[in-house]
């Protein structure tokens, strides 16, 4: 079958490989019908993810058909020729952490958890086609996928919804909901979106729903930021203002109540010699991540707040605020999304059309043309904001 | 007896390897900064300030014990950097020897002062070299880890007292057989491709709480250990606490044993543990396409590409998995 496969940095491929079999009794094989490429694939791409291998197939926003079941899975559960999406965080649904739905750390998911636990204290869950500190699974950019623990994540789509509908209950969608419901969003609330990208497009929209009395959202990209403010929000293009003074003038010099990181660890800083200080350190490994985003959310968030990150972060960074932070008394809040727990009461949100999140597709494109697709969302041309592939 | 005992009487009056290398290690980096940066004080001290070429001499022997500090502190065989050492104290004592024949009166006396400090150091240093060469000859290896199992503690402790599931979890095991309800026979497959086999039995089997067990008659590997269950706050999970304990034998099985646990052998128990959880709490130990074998610290990287594996290696993965393969698959 063919897959899209990482082939060092930099470098996409799209590569014959052998169909996936069933490994443990859990397991399910999909046929995949819809897959998304995602901002968190660019940070393999770009190298900025260690343990990728070259040959590793990529991708976990997909969904598809069911084709065939292991041994152990329920057929009340799951049938063949079940129509599901899949969670991009894989879950046991049984171990302490999905008993409390933290299922992205779910502590029997992932076999490499010896490595990740050196990185992080404990480890964290599988995840489809995210490096093998992320146990090594083939993701679903690909004709079929493996889906171990296929009784816990995948979700069955009722009929009547088309793939583009659903598709994003995968990843980005609950990834953009929980940011804002870390948010503990209240009616007065002014709640500012770091980065206007798919994630923070929904995170924009999932504070609207939520209730905020004004969203604003930060972003460099005219194309984006115009989308975010066709859908409510006040945006602040970076490279043109100053960030923090617009935020007090938005909010009579409170700054905002919430703030959201959905930029994460390749953020870019309107300042050219900030920017350039941080791909210094990043290039050398004294740090591994760029934290601009982070710092100016918690620099500018008004005493008291809640600071929510969603933006995907790797290692280390340097120059946390840790001093704002702590004295002005703010909540960091955080996490890799735990989808399984939104998938259902955001299917029923679609369906009721409080949220449409086709809007933020702009691209469909033949897996052949992955290659090109990275390039296009990499580098922000042709207006890419969100590429679906099909198989 | 416990584990903590064994190891207390068995260590009693051994002195970890290690410790005598980087002492002198520190001590050897100590003497080479000293004879460089003040050469004529060593001069002075030593009788020998009388010498033009005694400036280049103690310079190179300052030069030298850096080199022993460095190589004790840093290098991997503590062993051959005593001896190293040694002969360095050979070496200064037949300069000194040469220094004393030419020499009288106050200077004399100085020399024959050094003389002896170099002795009294040779004698540590020898001491040192054969006690790292005997250490490495036997030793215990104690290896612990410990885990929280979402399963009633019954259950947890009844898994593990069938000891014929323990090689569900624990890799190195080929099999556990049960001959009675105090005795059984095990099979490992030793890190060169040997199988090896003892008997064991178990100490102590307090239900539901600890199991101890030891091996008996002429084990190749001697080893003892013991599985603590308890209740985790939660009222529903339980913490189970494992230390074993091996005692190396000396020549080629002890370090290849050794070998085979690596420099962290405590991972081998950890990863143990997160099998049997895995096995405990779904059914299954879970695999991934980079990890087809499941999580085995020894063979974790590199691994394979995560993508979907060829009909061949899949046959191979399984029967690894089952255990049937470590011997050539894993040494």
């Amino acid at each position: 079958m063919k897959a899209v496969t990482w082939a060092g940095p930099n470098h996409v491929e799209v590569q014959q490989v052998d169909e996936p079999v069933i490994l443990n009794e859990r397991d399910a094989i999909i046929r995949v019908t819809s897959t998304a490429i995602c901002g968190s694939d660019l940070h393999l791409v770009d190298g900025y993810v260690p343990t990728m291998q070259k040959g590793d197939v990529l991708g976990h926003e997909f969904m598809g058909e069911v084709v065939e079941l292991g041994p152990g899975i329920d057929r009340n559960r799951l049938r063949v020729g079940d129509r599901v999406v899949v969670p991009f965080p894989i879950a046991c649904g049984s171990c302490n952490a999905c008993a409390a739905q933290l299922y992205a750390c779910c502590e029997n998911s992932n076999p490499n958890a010896g490595i990740a636990e050196k990185v992080y204290g404990h480890p964290i869950a599988g995840l489809f086609g995210y490096s093998h500190l992320a146990g090594g699974f083939a993701g679903g950019q690909a004709e079929y996928v493996r889906v171990p623990f296929a009784d816990v994540g995948p979700l069955t789509v009722p009929d009547g919804l088309t793939d583009e509908q659903v598709l994003f209950l995968s990843d980005i969608l609950p990834t953009g909901y929980m940011g804002a419901e870390m948010c503990d969003i209240q009616p007065t609330d002014v709640v500012a979106v770091w980065g206007a990208g798919p994630v923070g497009q929904f995170a924009i929209d999932s504070a609207r729903m939520l209730g905020a009395a004004m969203v604003v959202a930060i972003d460099k990209e005219p194309y984006r930021l115009s989308l975010a403010e066709q859908a409510g929000a006040i945006p602040i293009n970076f490279t043109e203002v100053d960030v923090r003074a617009e935020l007090l003038e938005l909010t009579g010099g409170r700054g905002p109540d919430k703030c959201i990181d959905a930029a994460g660890m390749e953020a870019t800083h309107g300042s050219l010699p900030i920017d350039a200080y941080d791909r210094a350190k990043q290039a050398v490994r004294a740090e591994t991540d760029r934290p601009h985003a982070l710092r100016q959310a918690i620099l500018s968030c008004r005493s008291g707040g809640i600071v929510s990150v969603i933006g995907a972060y790797g290692g280390f960074i340097d120059k946390f605020p840790v001093g704002a932070w702590m004295n002005r008394g703010l909540t960091l809040r955080s996490g890799q999304c735990h989808v399984q727990r939104y998938m259902a009461p955001l299917l029923e949100r679609i369906q009721r059309g409080d949220i449409d999140p086709t809007r933020v597709i702009t691209h469909t494109m033949s897996l052949d043309e992955a290659p090109h697709a990275y390039d296009l969302f990499k580098n922000k041309q042709d207006d890419c904001l969100k590429v679906v592939l099909k198989p | 007896m416990t584990a903590r005992q064994y190891v207390a009487q068995h260590q009693k009056g051994r002195t970890d390897p290690g410790q005598w290398g980087r002492r002198l290690g520190w001590l050897s980096l100590g003497l080479g900064t000293l004879h460089l940066a003040a050469p004529n004080l060593i001069r002075r001290l030593t009788g020998v300030d009388d010498s033009a070429a005694s400036r280049m001499v103690v310079r190179l022997v300052g030069a030298r014990e850096l080199v022993h500090g460095a190589g004790l502190l840093f290098g991997r065989n503590t062993r051959a950097w005593a001896w190293t050492r040694v002969g360095g104290d050979a070496i200064d004592l037949a300069s000194l020897g040469v220094a004393l024949a030419r020499r009288r009166g106050g200077r004399r006396a100085r020399l024959v002062g050094a003389t002896g400090a170099v002795l009294a150091m040779t004698a540590v240093d020898v001491a040192a070299a054969v006690g790292a060469a005997r250490t490495r000859a036997r030793r215990l290896m104690e290896l612990t880890g410990t885990t929280t199992i979402r399963r009633p503690r019954s259950e947890v402790y009844a898994f593990w007292r069938r000891l014929e599931n323990l090689p569900r979890f624990m890799t190195h095991l080929d099999a556990v057989e049960e001959i009675d309800v105090r005795h059984s026979h095990w099979r490992a497959t030793a890190p060169f491709g040997r199988t090896v086999s003892w008997d064991a039995e178990i100490i102590q089997d307090v239900p539901d709480t600890r199991i101890a067990w030891r091996s008996t008659g002429d084990a190749a590997v001697r080893n003892l250990g013991t599985v603590t269950f308890t209740s985790a706050p939660d009222g529903v999970s339980t913490e189970v606490r494992v230390r074993i304990v091996y005692d190396l034998p000396g020549g080629r099985l002890g370090a290849a044993v050794a070998k085979f646990f690596g420099e962290e052998p405590h991972q081998q128990v950890t990863d143990d543990l997160r099998r049997l959880k895995q096995a405990l709490e779904t059914g299954d130990v879970v695999r991934s396409e980079g990890a087809l074998w499941g999580g085995r610290a020894r063979a974790e990287f590199p691994q394979r590409p995560a993508q979907p594996p060829r009909p061949d290696e899949l046959v191979r993965a399984d029967e690894l998995v089952r255990g049937e393969l470590v011997r050539g698959g894993l040494a």
